[in-house]
């Protein structure tokens, strides 16, 4: 929808990254790993492809975008502020009382967020049902759905999967944040995907294996996907956890702990 | 020796495991992406073969610690008490319930003092759902000593078992030692103007309160109901009678939780002044624990207050 230039989304895709950290060392909690690796794909869907307006969050006609791992709420919520769906100071009242900024998305407090996720596994349940609301009321916005790697072990996402090409959904992309990390250590040795691109073959998808960090892929890889026709399509997103600090980069033990003020500092300078 | 009292019940829980594990080769532990949360990593640790990491798959978890339990084996099957309940009820119900199948689930992060992450990871329906289902046991320790004699009885007793633990670090209730009694509610304090029932972390709130109402002669006995099914009928209906006035207060739901089912006994048997303390009937939100609990009325100082608003109810004899 803008014409911002590839270096122009680097830049915002940085602050989004710098507001992130920011974010969650003044909440005291949160997950920074799983925000930074999706920075550059919410950047893209954001301010480049997703046809949305920031003064109307419930436009009819709005592209859709549901965060399944609703953990990574903080990148999402410094998009939409950066979008101007609200004002920038709301950031630093995450996951505190009184706020509109939960520590998971929930669709009844934040303007711009339609799915409440945090349960993982579900979003691209949901994701279905606004692309076939899409279809029967001749609608032509398109639905988009971030997965987290470890998230696709659910068996919802499976059904989902198997549902969506039956019912010829060319309306709905998944993008999976495949950082190979989860919770409890790295995903091929918790519990391995692969052969994950085979997967979603087999199930009938288009599917598109991307660096999600290169931004010109990105952006590619999206631009493609509006003319496929017949078949819903899922991006495997190849991405680093903790993406753009050093210290958190493929490292398990920010999937979900804040930074200490020494630890922020740093971040901080790494990513201005 | 591991001290017990200076650890969080899931950290209790995570070392007991492994105290228990090295003289009993039938526990097996499984988790879904979550053993650095519910602290079942040191089991992990210690016995990585009889440790089984699910991954993110709660509803396969519980049907394989079903078919584990059917082979001779005592599993502990261990996620978030939100996902533990509500994720995989059927799953449950189905394999775990209805079979009495020796399956013991472990959910930690219960009630909504996990805090900042919201409605999505507060379990506020799983001691209603749990205690819905039939030949389930539901246990919610009140410290982490209670949790250690808990998940001993767990062992050695057959059966579904449900056992909540919450995130942050409480304190402590069983300093002198815990003898816990499956289905007993253990008299903490006596007193005879009023009783006030808890259960989990309440219970330490409901001691504090207790103490500040004796300064004013107010004497409460104060009963840790633990052991929410089978729930000990006995010593509720024996506190009506010698108290005449309850009090209820639980980190749950009001409907289908510890105030509801004293209120089911009390109805059937000796009907006096009630007021139940916990959450009415919402979802709740971010914010660090103890403002929630303030947020929702469970403090001290709002036992206290119910103690005081139920006697003006209470019929003198
Ligand atoms: C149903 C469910 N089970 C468990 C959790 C706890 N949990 C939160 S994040 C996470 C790991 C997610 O890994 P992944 O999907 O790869 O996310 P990312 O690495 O992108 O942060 C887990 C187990 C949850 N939120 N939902």
């Amino acid at each position: 929808m803008s014409d911002y230039s590839t270096s122009e989304l680097e830049g915002i895709a940085r602050k989004l990254r710098y507001d992130v950290i920011k974010m969650i060392s003044q909440a005291g909690s949160g997950h920074p790993g799983g925000s930074l690796s999706a920075a550059d794909i919410v950047t893209a869907l954001y301010f480049k492809i997703m046809r949305h307006d920031p003064k109307r969050p419930g436009w009819p006609e709005r592209d859709r975008f549901v965060l399944s791992k609703g953990h990574a709420a903080p990148i999402l919520y410094a998009a939409l502020a950066q979008c101007g769906y609200f004002p920038s100071e709301w950031l630093s009242t995450l996951r505190k009382a009184g706020t509109c900024l939960q520590g998971h998305t929930d669709s009844t407090l934040t303007p711009g967020v339609d799915v409440s996720a945090g349960s993982l596994g579900q979003g691209l349940s949901v994701g279905i049902g606004m692309a076939l609301a899409a279809k029967i009321d001749k609608k032509d916005y398109q639905t988009y759905v971030l997965l987290g790697d470890g998230e696709c072990q659910e068996g919802q996402i499976w059904e989902a999967a198997m549902f969506a090409p039956n019912y010829k959904l060319d309306n709905l992309t998944a993008i999976v944040d495949y950082n190979g990390i989860q919770l409890d250590g790295f995903t091929k040795d918790v519990m391995n995907l692969e052969p994950f691109l085979e997967k979603w073959r087999a199930f009938k998808w288009e599917v598109i294996e991307i660096d999600g960090h290169d931004m010109k892929q990105v952006i590619g890889s999206l631009e493609t996907v509006k003319n496929i026709k017949d078949k819903p399509t899922v991006l495997i997103a190849h991405t680093i956890k903790g993406k753009g600090v050093s210290f958190m980069e493929n490292n398990v033990d920010f999937h979900g702990k804040a930074p200490n003020k020494s630890e922020t500092d740093i971040a901080l300078k790494e990513l201005s | 020796m591991t001290n017990y009292a200076d650890l969080s019940s899931r950290e209790a829980y995570g070392k007991v495991l492994v105290e228990l594990g090295q003289n009993n080769n039938d526990i097996i532990v499984l988790d879904a992406d979550l053993s650095r949360s519910t602290m079942t990593k040191f089991f992990a640790q210690a016995f990585p073969e009889r440790f089984i990491q699910c991954g993110l798959a709660e509803q396969n978890m519980i049907s394989i610690a079903a078919g584990l339990a059917s082979c001779g084996k005592i599993p502990f099957a261990s996620t978030f008490a939100v996902f533990a309940s509500n994720r995989c009820f059927d799953q449950v119900r189905m394999c775990v319930a209805q079979p009495k199948t020796n399956v013991k689930i472990v959910a930690t992060h219960g009630g909504i003092t996990v805090g900042g992450d919201g409605s999505s990871h507060q379990a506020i329906e799983d001691i209603a759902l749990y205690c819905s289902l039939p030949n389930f046991t539901v246990i919610v320790p009140s410290d982490s000593i209670e949790t250690v004699e808990v998940i001993k009885t767990a062992i050695t007793t057959k059966g579904p078992f449900y056992i909540r633990l919450g995130r942050p670090k409480t304190p402590v209730i069983y300093n002198k030692g815990c003898s816990f009694k499956l289905g007993k509610a253990d008299i903490l304090k006596d007193g005879r103007v009023a009783t006030i029932i808890a259960t989990g972390i309440m219970v330490a709130k409901a001691l504090e309160a207790a103490e500040k109402l004796s300064q004013s002669s107010i004497n409460c006995r104060v009963l840790n109901m633990s052991t929410l099914k089978p729930i000990d009928d006995q010593a509720i209906i024996e506190a009506a009678r010698i108290t005449g006035a309850i009090i209820t207060a639980e980190e749950h739901l009001l409907h289908g939780g510890l105030g509801s089912m004293v209120a089911q006994v009390l109805a059937n048997n000796m009907p006096v002044p009630m007021l139940s303390l916990g959450i009415n009937d919402t979802y709740c939100k971010s914010g660090n624990p103890e403002e929630l609990l303030a947020i929702h009325g469970l403090t001290s100082d709002n036992i206290e207050r119910a103690v005081k608003d139920v006697l003006t109810r209470k019929i003198v004899k």
